[in-house]
């Protein structure tokens, strides 16, 4: 098994996939633990399958790069969800799951009027659960990837204190002069930008298992910000790592056995917080 | 010389006012107490005041030199901080976040401001503790810390004493009496009547109708007799 484990990552698109996979599944956890105390992760679903809707835009009009066209509607989405989300007369998660439905029918019936291959099905089971398009990834994809999640890295890094005030009391940071709205507004592209990263890797219907796991199982154990974040990172990143090569090896779907790892490790974090207060 | 100048408000929702007409000051070391039934609008005032909403009419101004950024605020907990995993450290360290601008970091000094009024609500030895394992005293104390490490002037309390059992109650009263001694203005939202009258200097009452004077003419006044009804024979006179 070893031999052949050793075989596959020398091949140079296996090594390309693990790197941008790594990437991927860190820029997804950091911001995984805001989500869930925001009460943001409905926006991430929803996000998830406007960018689906948005890809088959992109297939419609022959785009050579669907990316170029993907990133931008799903920001703009974002930003319109977070700004309707205070004075929309729909209410919020309602609108949101809207949205959501809609892009995904919209997507599919596109998707089934233009087909850019024979096999509309494969093409969109494709994007809805990843498959295989990790490893089919152009070289400018591949670097599009990295620069972007580099760059989510940095900024989170940067933001890291105001992006924990406005998480934890966003009325008392906006009351003490911290611009709420601004970062909120950095979350939201954020977000969008590592819904349409983490796409390439498990497709758009797994993506908030990527975003949401790690954040939970770190939250179980850990009890510091910091903690759980550092924590939700690491477990994150080893998922996705050792998703992807038992999927090399045991050739099953990449996303789906990236969220199964998720799932056991959430599991395995539940008992241990378990444990843990009985032991106290 | 007035902290705070609120002249002919309105308050209130999407062009419903819920209140209107409202003129008060606020001098540097008052203790102000804003009360009212609930839904006579004393969260809306609270929010108004702090920016987080904006008046349907009149004017809001800071004077003495009071920036936006040096208000301190202690809101009521929210469902999200019930489970938050944070320590207190992290918590009250935040409150410095006002002063830092641009810059990612905290520095020497602001983690010193933390320590200190850490130090002054007695809740040094929580320092590393999570948050959500605290009890409900506890709590409003490390809010009450963060709130002071973004203020040195004027603290705006936003029912600081709910969900908290009487003695804990009077320990938080005693706190808040021992900041405004130290000069620190207090404006203060409560449903809790003769407590606001045993510590507050004015007080601002909200609803169809609006007082709002010293301690000692509320006492007098027709509105009092209205609503200082003893319950259950209790007066703190």
């Amino acid at each position: 098994m070893l031999e052949t484990l050793k075989m596959y990552l020398q091949l140079f698109y296996v090594q390309n996939a693990l790197i941008v996979g790594v990437l991927i599944a860190l820029c997804s956890s950091l911001l995984g633990v805001t989500l869930v105390l925001k009460r943001f992760s409905f926006i991430g679903d929803g996000l998830s399958h406007v960018a689906f809707g948005a890809m088959a835009i992109a297939g419609v009009l022959h785009l050579n790069n669907d990316m170029l066209f993907v990133l931008p509607f799903t920001v703009l989405t974002a930003v319109l969800l977070l700004r309707g989300g205070r004075n929309a007369r729909v209410q919020g998660d309602a609108a949101i799951a809207m949205i959501s439905v809609g892009a995904l029918a919209i997507g599919y019936l596109l998707r089934s009027l233009f087909p850019t291959s024979s096999n509309v099905s494969g093409d969109v089971c494709t994007s809805l659960f990843g498959s295989m398009s990790i490893l089919t990834l152009s070289q400018t994809e591949v670097w599009l990837c990295t620069v972007l999640s580099i760059l989510t890295v940095v900024i989170f890094l940067f933001f890291y204190n105001k992006i924990f005030a406005v998480t934890f009391d966003e009325d008392f940071a906006r009351a003490s002069g911290t611009k709420a709205e601004t970062y909120n507004l950095l979350i939201a592209i954020m977000i969008a930008v590592i819904i349409v990263l983490a796409m390439n890797l498990v497709g758009s219907l797994l993506i908030s298992a990527l975003i949401i796991f790690p954040a939970m199982s770190a939250m179980q154990v850990f009890r510091s910000f910091k903690g759980v974040t550092i924590c939700s990172a690491v477990l994150s990143v080893s998922c996705a790592l050792t998703g992807m090569l038992i999927s090399i090896l045991g050739s099953t779907p990449v996303g789906s056995t990236i969220v199964a790892v998720d799932i056991a490790v959430f599991l395995i974090f539940v008992l241990i917080a378990r444990l843990g207060r009985k032991g106290r | 010389m007035s902290q705070l100048i609120c002249k002919d408000l309105s308050l209130g929702y999407e062009g419903n006012a819920v209140l209107s007409g409202l003129s008060f000051t606020v001098d540097a070391g008052d203790y102000l107490c804003i009360v009212g039934e609930n839904g006579s609008g004393k969260s809306t005032l609270m929010k108004t005041i702090l920016g987080l909403q904006k008046a349907l009419g009149g004017t809001i101004e800071w004077g003495d030199g009071l920036k936006e950024n040096e208000i301190g605020y202690l809101p009521q907990q929210t469902l999200v901080q019930r489970d938050f995993p944070a320590t207190v450290w992290e918590i009250v360290l935040s409150g410095c976040q006002s002063h830092t601008g641009r810059r990612p970091w905290y520095s020497r000094e602001e983690k010193e401001l933390a320590r200190q009024n850490m130090a002054r609500m007695g809740i040094t030895e929580f320092t590393g503790r999570c948050y959500r394992q605290l009890s409900g005293g506890q709590q409003q104390r490390v809010l009450l810390a963060r709130a002071l490490c973004a203020t040195r002037k004027i603290l705006l309390l936003d029912e600081p004493v709910s969900g908290l059992d009487p003695k804990v109650t009077a320990e938080m009263y005693a706190l808040i009496e021992s900041l405004n001694r130290e000069g620190i203005t207090i404006i203060m939202v409560s449903h809790d009547l003769n407590a606001a009258l045993q510590y507050a200097s004015r007080v601002l009452h909200v609803g169809r109708e609006i007082f709002f004077g010293s301690v000692e003419d509320y006492r007098s006044s027709a509105f009092a007799r209205r609503f200082l009804v003893p319950e259950g024979g209790e007066e703190h006179a």
